[in-house]
């Protein structure tokens, strides 16, 4: 086999599993071929691929320390209540600290332009065929940002169970949110969301007498990935349990201002 | 899909080292992936594939290695290897597992011609 390109009978059997049908050349790759002579050599590199991302990610943290901001992450599905929650957390908070919103989506400014309705400050961000926020897109949305000291900036992601997991943005904490219109059993399902989460809310509470979700069995589910994850049953349509809500953010600030004192 | 974002990132790394180091062509790139990352192997493999070409490391092969998930029971206390998040205890068949290691995420080396 040569050692310059990598070419040899190695080459003959490739199952990288799609068809051959049309013409796709497998051979060198511009290297000389040299039988015998090696002219590769190893580069140790031992770099996390998301040091990028975790970087902008501290800057953003450092930033939100600075300003005396507690940012929260706020991860679901599409379809959870997100919007609707923030909307309502935004006008009820309102009178108790600033309010800041950072709105993620794939296309259009419809929930910025909701939260911007309640009088809070919002940015949006588009990410186009992006499936997650990243620490980075959240840095630039900063820029349009002007925060209030002592503001709680919630950071809506996109509506994703799965790919939000695995971006630090510089949060305080990630909260996750599961409405009962959905399966009770989504903690197991998609475990990683629920491991990275320090608050699991359950949405849509009013709908509980119609469907078969069973409240018990979701926060066991949750417990079973992430035994320390908070939990807490909610309404952002009747306002049910909010208040709770809005004592778990206080007490986040709380201990923020603790450690930033 | 964010294994697009992150195969972006690993050409990312790997351009600048081998750029920084004089190297014109990457023609192998090893990962290390633990079983509890957020990561699915496959996907990342079929990004990379996607993302590499026009760059240093177009046809460079990519090898990942898997690192185990470790945890520890709170009913047990043993120290126990998973392979996913949410399972029972396989020692005891309590819930309850504290993640220990098993969510690295890392370029570990390559190979420059």
């Amino acid at each position: 086999m040569c050692t310059t390109c990598g070419c040899g009978q190695a080459e003959v059997v490739i199952d990288h599993g799609h068809g051959h049908d049309h013409g796709h050349h497998h051979g060198p790759l511009g290297g000389t071929h040299e039988a015998g002579v090696s002219a590769t050599r190893i580069i140790e590199i031992e770099e996390n691929i998301l040091a990028r991302n975790d970087a902008v990610a501290a800057h953003n943290r450092a930033h939100f320390t600075a300003t005396g901001t507690l940012a929260l992450n706020l991860v679901s599905s599409p379809g959870s209540g997100k919007t609707t929650l923030l909307a309502r957390t935004a006008t009820d908070l309102s009178d108790r600290m600033p309010v800041a919103v950072i709105e993620g989506d794939q296309q259009t400014s419809l929930d910025a332009e909701r939260i911007r309705a309640t009088g809070a400050r919002a940015v949006q961000i588009n990410t186009g065929k992006g499936c997650h926020l990243d620490a980075d897109m959240v840095h630039r949305a900063l820029h349009g940002l002007v925060l209030a000291p002592g503001a709680t900036l919630f950071i809506e992601n996109v509506g994703n169970l799965v790919c939000p997991a695995g971006f630090d943005l510089g949060e305080a904490a990630k909260v996750v949110i599961l409405s009962v219109t959905e399966g009770e059993d989504k903690p197991i399902k998609y475990p990683d969301m629920f491991a990275a989460a320090r608050l699991m809310l359950i949405n849509k509470a009013d709908l509980l007498p119609y469907v078969p979700f069973d409240v018990a069995q979701c926060i066991a589910y949750a417990r079973q990935v992430n035994p320390q994850i908070g939990v807490l049953t909610v309404s952002a349509l009747t306002g049910e349990g909010l208040e709770g809500w809005y004592r778990w953010i206080e007490a986040l600030r709380a201990e923020r201002a603790a450690l930033a004192g | 899909m964010h294994e697009m974002a992150l195969a972006e990132a690993v050409v990312r790394i790997v351009t600048d080292k081998a750029r920084s180091a004089g190297a014109e062509r990457i023609v192998r790139v090893r990962l290390e992936i633990g079983a509890l990352a957020h990561v699915e192997p496959a996907a990342l493999s079929f990004a990379f594939e996607a993302v590499t070409p026009g760059s240093p490391a177009a046809g460079a092969a990519l090898e990942i290695d898997r690192a185990p998930g470790r945890a520890r029971c709170d009913t047990c206390a043993s120290t126990v290897e998973i392979d996913r998040l949410g399972e029972a205890c396989p020692v005891c068949g309590g819930v309850g597992l504290r993640v220990l290691s098993g969510d690295e995420l890392r370029v570990k080396d390559m190979e420059v011609g």
